[in-house]
């Protein structure tokens, strides 16, 4: 399920230095230009990946998100930042969850883009079913 | 051809409505500039000096006669009646206006094109030999493996927010007709014990930094193909600079690490991608290719020409080439009339192409990265009329190849990047060189002109390139020598000082005077700069 984060009361996301030098975090903040491959052994005993957006010119957090996912990682995986509405159906395909963007989105808006898409040409982290395996069964 | 199913159309239908969403909320002030741009970019649309510019796709540059006469309608009902064919194998129109462009983008949908993915830091439009199924060297139709990637780059929920804009071409013969390793990625399909693979070669452009990509894979078997793109694009999206715009193309992070290194990343990367199930079966390739087969041809068709007519004759021997099947021609349409705008045609030319290619070519035609217009499947007997009905457009200037076939790009006449205008300075060239008895002489001379160093009219990869550029606000030209787009690809070295309008068409005649001295019998104006080098060409330029 897509929803939006107004997080309040939730353990704040440590960043992955700390992460990875103190062992009872559940929660991380991956940056762009650190490699999410770092988490690898450590999905098991997280809640929640928040992955920052600082620009959304900046599409490096996609390929964190697929690598998340495709490494098993099954917690909240979180796209904090610069998150717009034009960016959140790729994002959903490359495996976040939760969206929590600077600037609040128009839901309807959000609906409309996450719904806009009836089928994809190309596997990805979403589980969907690509066209070309719709074509041929 | 390719023929849309119904997901296709889902696909691009989906897409139109999209964009018309984000138009109406741009209108509506909803969203900034800054939130917009990025978006009309991956739809074709830049905001350039005068106007919107749109770029519509030509995927592998085929299209048929019903899509080439929805270009010409575009061009009427939105544009001032004429096209930009470009070095991409698109068309542009530069008198868009943004609220038009949802309308142009439904017309569009309805003969199955698009905008998509023609602009912006995603995977761009595929681009192909503009002679694929038709040419007498190739070891296959280069272009099912392109619908496979097209399909596959379209709306890549991974790779739309790159570092930089991605480029992909893929070729199936030795003779290199889409300037493959000056590409992103350049894919040349070749044979090993009977089997058809993909060589990559990754990391080619050429912009302010240009770079011929170094191979990187040399058999990726289909089966893996879109795996080990994945692969290399994952790297890319991953390590590629984004500190520096101009430093954040692929060439860039390849030549900082190394083609080893990067190869070391991309194998890596591979072995875990073909895990994930993203390639196709088999199945997939074969229903896509079985569209591209080959069109009903009479190989027992006469094979001999009336050369009667020596106009006609000059055409035949300049802008024909051989098909790969007996009695039938291929047919360069050359979009360079001496004095014109190298690539524009008007929607009454448009029109009059897409008639002939119906009549004569199987319905296709395609755009070629020279800016031309290409009727792939002729029959030798039909030659004589489609170069009547083509001269009497104006489109039968019989210079394929030659020094007047000039590629530029649009130049400050309509670019915001641009530095300096090229096209006057490629009507003043092919004016001084319009005896087309001279133009023959000179022979095979591939001239190619950008108005900014971002390098749009390929100009390192002229055998002679100019750059135009700013200096101390006056419009100043650079002259390159021995660049090659093709197989024997190679980037041009520059000359000296650079020159004003007039002085670069003087500079040329001086470096071709010189080559005509020079020359052993058979060799090309690049043959020759490769044997003696620049030094003599340099004297004769500046004395």
């Amino acid at each position: 399920m897509v929803e939006h984060i107004h997080s309040d009361g939730e353990e704040p996301a440590v960043t992955l230095d700390a992460f990875l030098s103190q062992s009872n975090a559940t929660a991380v903040r991956l940056e762009p230009d650190e490699d999410a491959r770092a988490l690898i052994p450590h999905l098991d005993r997280l809640a929640l990946i928040e992955v920052a957006f600082p620009k959304f010119r900046d599409g490096r957090g996609y390929s964190s998100a697929r690598i998340l996912r495709e490494a098993g990682y099954a917690g909240e995986l979180r796209a904090q930042g610069d998150v717009l509405v034009d960016q959140v159906a790729y994002m959903k395909r490359c495996g976040f969850d939760t969206f929590a963007p600077e600037k609040e989105l128009n839901p309807a808006d959000v609906e409309a883009a996450l719904s806009r898409w009836p089928e994809h040409y190309q596997g990805a982290a979403d589980g969907v079913v690509p066209i070309w395996k719709l074509r041929h069964g | 051809m390719y023929k849309y199913d119904e997901y296709d159309h889902q696909m691009v239908a989906a897409r139109v409505a999209e964009f018309s969403d984000q138009v109406r909320r741009r209108l509506a002030g909803e969203i900034t500039e800054d939130q917009f741009k990025p978006l009309r970019l991956m739809n074709g649309l830049y905001l350039q000096l005068h106007a919107y510019m749109l770029r519509v796709a030509v995927p592998y540059g085929t299209l048929d006669s019903r899509q080439m006469r929805m270009l010409a309608h575009i061009a009427r009902k939105y544009d001032r009646d004429y096209g930009h064919f470009t070095t991409r194998q698109n068309i542009q129109y530069n008198w868009i206006k943004l609220e038009d462009a949802p309308a142009i983008l439904a017309d569009l949908a309805s003969v199955e094109m698009h905008a998509i993915q023609t602009s912006g830091n995603c995977i761009r439009n595929i681009s192909s030999d503009q002679w694929a199924g038709a040419a007498a060297d190739e070891i296959t139709d280069p272009r099912p493996w392109a619908e496979l990637l097209r399909q596959w780059s379209s709306f890549h929920p991974e790779f739309s927010y790159l570092p930089r804009k991605f480029k992909i071409a893929v070729i199936a013969a030795e003779e290199d007709r889409a300037a493959m390793r000056l590409h992103d990625i350049g894919i040349q399909i070749v044979e090993q014990d009977g089997v058809h693979g993909a060589a990559f070669y990754v990391g080619g452009g050429m912009g302010r930094t240009p770079m011929i990509a170094p191979l990187i894979k040399d058999f990726v078997p289909l089966d893996d193909m879109l795996s080990y793109a994945e692969a290399c694009l994952r790297v890319y999206n991953r390590y590629g600079r984004r500190d520096n715009i101009y430093k954040a193309r692929i060439k860039i992070l390849i030549h900082e690490l190394g083609a080893e290194e990067y190869r070391r990343q991309v194998e890596e990367e591979f072995v875990h991608v073909k895990s994930l199930g993203i390639d196709p079966p088999k199945a997939e390739f074969d229903r896509i290719a079985a569209q591209f087969a080959p069109p009903p041809l009479d190989a027992s068709a006469p094979d001999a020409i009336d050369r009667g007519d020596p106009d006609f004759a000059v055409w035949v021997d300049q802008n024909v080439a051989k098909h790969k099947v007996s009695g039938h021609a291929i047919v360069n349409i050359s979009l360079k009339p001496v004095g014109g705008i190298p690539g524009d045609a008007s929607s009454a030319q448009i029109d009059l192409m897409a008639d002939l290619a119906e009549k004569y070519s199987h319905d296709e035609l395609r755009v070629t990265h020279a800016q031309n217009i290409v009727l792939p499947h002729v029959r030798k007997a039909d030659l004589h009329a489609i170069w009547q009905a083509l001269d009497e457009a104006g489109l039968a200037t019989p210079n394929l190849g030659l020094i007047s076939d000039i590629i530029a790009c649009p130049g400050l006449d309509y670019c915001s990047l641009a530095n300096a205008r090229s096209i006057p300075v490629a009507q003043k060239i092919a004016t001084r060189f319009a005896d087309p008895a001279r133009q023959r002489d000179l022979g095979e001379l591939k001239l190619k002109i950008s108005g900014c160093i971002n390098a749009c009219g390929h100009h390192h990869a002229g055998h002679i390139g100019i750059l135009g550029v700013d200096r101390k606000g006056t419009e100043n030209y650079q002259l390159s020598l021995g660049g090659s787009g093709a197989e024997d690809v190679s980037l041009g070295t520059i000359t000296g000082p650079g020159f004003d309008e007039d002085g670069v068409v003087d500079a040329i005649e001086r470096v071709t005077d010189k080559y005509l001295a020079t020359r052993t019998e058979g060799e090309r104006f690049v043959d020759t700069f490769r044997r003696v080098g620049m030094a003599p060409f340099k004297e004769a330029i500046y004395g």
